[in-house]
């Protein structure tokens, strides 16, 4: 399953472990939640980095305590009809001011990536060879947003605002 | 009428290119047909028992004449040559292919159409009075409030895969006729004491299997916050919403299985954190969006025009007017509805020559706007009163001045098995026979207000709970029964109707309800009680023993 980050395919430095796998000498790893809040301290003394598969059925409050420690967290998308992760993402970017990987994983298809970059995701594993190699285009698809979130990107109503009183300016 | 700006030209542009994208994967196989389904929904995009059937948004039910032609322009290019006006402010074409789509869609984005979420389980399209704007005693046009929302629930990034459809509706008169108390979200434009604008806000109403009538979750949410305490409404819905059962994933479960109060604290606690934010609108955005809102220049005109003096000696004219003409807020002006229930006939129905026709008319009588309302008719807004006569020969030749709006042969249906693949059931039919059985115009006069609703199946589209006489076909070992209640109402009063015994075959249903009218005849106290209140005043048991007695 091919990773797209910061636009481009690339390695997973991340081993995903499993509730019961031992951990390895050094590396990064990813961890499920369960085995993440059972060892955190143990998990983080580490060499390598820590991420966290997060269940999209549990709060992500519980995670908070350690966002500033952790380097990924991964939500999930059981199936792509299925939205809880984005309002787990917007949680974590807009709420919480986790700014570590944020990655999608699951069902995750073309047709989800400029939700997924508006609510706060920059990582994805992506399903398909071929909508992990058409990111970028895809991601360009939109140029109007309606809504404001932690992405940053301007919206609608904001960019009227500004065109009105730009226009203003000069008259 | 709302004039869209470069920016939502762009955005549905945009759209249409993707959907265009997204279908040309499905034809070579790229997309797998569940990969497919749910975007080809969330562009209003079903597929039904013959075909794919196409669903066009008509956001709070207005239109201006171009927008008409478009729509008859579709359905002439790409469909069968009529469309079908929905309870929610839509239009469906039913005969529509896949692959000439795209194409319609863009021939729609030319004059700022979409079907963006008219389907799937996102927010669709918001809905509001057929008359806003120009009914009289109206705090304000809920339909700045309706487009702010509609921008802001279009293609949401957080809440586009909720765990099941959600529908908002507005409302800014005393009498409800946006059916706000059967919505996930019903608002209620009203003023607080300071004389600023807010919404009384209502939540988990719905018909379906499990009908409910929505609750009051705050009396008054400051018209600036609304964004926000909306937003907030739907986080809690989509991380606790159940997705393990789909007749159990609307709000209304939710609501029902927390009850309001806890839900309403969820609700209160998650808003607390947003209401500050980026969401907050204040009155210049609104003035904004005002202004892109044109209002027709008005003339001074009499209330009592020679025109319509003289008319008044014809007995059709005066039997139109009397029935589908509206007083409006502008001295010398109505609001004209125009009954798509012709006898015989499937409601909800037009033909591309009537909507090209009727936006000529509303060019020359209504300053170019059209309006559709739940109950499946059109509305020319701002018709002058002096132009009434000439508007019901010109209605009248297009088969378009039936006047039985809000009467017995006014019915709410959905389509039925003769179209959808969820029904049980045929609904069109059963109305056909019924517009037939009460044509005669007195008759229907003499029962007076009394509304028919009919779904072909459990999922409720034709609203039977709601229905003064509600009646729902459901299949009972291969043969199509129908059930029927009474006592249902949509409006500020919603109520869901009583169930009046068992159900009865397809052949008998025209017949139990002239039963159930003769028994409202003889038992109402005066003309003037109309069906709903005999029916509350004396409960479901006499109309019961009327239509049982003799099967």
């Amino acid at each position: 399953m091919p990773l797209v980050k910061g636009g481009k395919i690339m390695g997973d430095s991340f081993v995903k472990l499993a509730v019961d796998t031992p951990q390895p000498e050094g590396g990064d790893i990813l961890v499920p939640a369960e085995r993440f809040l059972g060892d955190a301290e143990g998990l983080l003394e580490g060499a390598g980095k820590v991420g966290v598969i997060w269940p999209n059925n549990r709060d992500i409050v519980e995670l908070v305590p350690y966002l500033d420690r952790i380097a990924a967290v991964a939500l999930v998308f059981p199936t792509f009809r299925d939205g809880r992760a984005y309002s787990q993402a917007r949680l974590l970017r807009e709420r919480y001011n986790y700014r570590g990987e944020l990655r999608a994983t699951g069902q995750v298809l073309r047709d989800q990536f400029v939700f997924m970059l508006r609510a706060g995701f920059d990582a994805f594993e992506v399903k398909k060879q071929a909508d992990a190699e058409a990111f970028m285009q895809t991601a360009k698809r939109y140029s109007v947003f309606y809504q404001p979130t932690g992405d940053g990107r301007i919206t609608a109503l904001h960019r009227r605002m500004q065109l009105r009183h730009s226009e203003g300016v000069g008259t | 009428m709302y004039a869209y700006d470069e920016i939502d030209r762009t955005l549905v542009n945009e759209r249409v290119s993707e959907f265009r994208d997204q279908v040309k994967r499905r034809l070579s196989g790229e997309l797998t047909e569940d990969e497919f389904k749910i975007l080809r929904l969330q562009n209003g995009v079903y597929l039904q028992l013959h075909a794919y059937m196409f669903r066009v948004a008509i956001p709070y039910g207005t239109l201006a004449t171009n927008q008409l032609r478009a729509l008859a322009h579709v359905a002439r290019k790409y469909d069968r040559g009529y469309g079908h006006f929905t309870t929610r402010q839509n239009i469906q074409f039913n005969w529509i292919k896949l692959a000439e789509l795209p194409d319609a869609l863009e021939d729609l984005a030319k004059v700022g159409i979409h079907a963006m979420q008219t389907s799937g389980n996102n927010m669709r399209n918001v809905t509001s009075d057929q008359w806003a704007g120009v009914a009289p005693g109206e705090i304000e046009d809920p339909r700045i409030w309706s487009e702010l929302i509609r921008q802001h629930t279009t293609l949401h990034p957080e809440f586009s895969f909720l765990p099941r459809k959600f529908k908002i509706a507005i409302t800014a008169s005393d009498h409800d006729r946006a059916a706000i108390k059967v919505h996930d979200i019903g608002l209620r434009l009203i003023k607080n004491e300071k004389g600023e604008t807010g919404f009384e806000v209502l939540v988990g109403g719905g018909l379906g299997r499990t009908p409910f009538i929505a609750k009051t979750i705050r009396h008054f949410v400051h018209g600036g916050d609304i964004l926000s305490y909306i937003e907030a409404i739907l986080r809690v819905y989509n991380q606790y919403g159940r997705r393990d059962n789909i007749y159990k994933a609307r709000i209304k479960i939710l609501v029902h299985e927390l009850g309001i109060e806890k839900f309403s604290r969820e609700v209160e606690e998650e808003w607390q954190h947003i209401r500050n934010s980026s969401l907050q609108i204040d009155d210049e955005v609104i003035e904004d969006i005002r202004s892109r809102f044109t209002y027709p220049a008005y003339e001074k005109l009499p209330y009592m025009p020679d025109e319509l003096r003289q008319a008044a000696a014809d007995p059709d004219f005066e039997a139109w007017r009397k029935n589908s003409v509206a007083p409006h807020k502008v001295q010398g002006y109505s609001i004209v509805t125009i009954s798509l229930k012709p006898t015989g006939g499937p409601p909800g129905d037009a033909t591309a020559e009537q909507m090209d026709a009727l936006a000529d008319l509303a060019d020359r009588y209504s300053f170019g706007e059209i309006r559709v309302g739940h109950e499946q008719n059109l509305a020319l807004p701002h018709v002058a009163k002096r132009d009434l006569p000439a508007l019901w020969k010109a209605l009248d030749k297009l088969g378009l001045a039936t006047p039985n709006v809000n009467l017995i042969t006014d019915i709410i249906a959905c389509p039925g098995l003769d179209y959808c693949s969820l029904a049980n059931a045929r609904s069109i039919p059963i109305a056909q026979e019924l517009t037939r059985r009460f044509a005669n115009h007195e008759l229907a006069n003499l029962i007076g207000r009394l509304h028919i609703n009919i779904s072909g199946c459990i999922n409720a589209c034709g609203h039977h709970h709601v229905g003064h006489i509600g009646i729902l076909g459901v299949e009972k070992n291969g043969e199509e029964v129908y059930q029927i209640t009474i006592g249902g109402r949509a409006d500020e009063n919603a109520a869901l109707g009583t169930l009046i015994g068992p159900g009865v075959k397809f052949d008998e249903v025209a017949d139990v309800v002239e039963d159930i009218v003769e028994a409202y005849l003889a038992l109402r106290e005066r003309p003037e009680e109309l069906f709903m209140d005999t029916v509350k005043r004396l409960g479901v048991e006499p109309f019961k023993e009327r239509v049982y007695a003799t099967r």
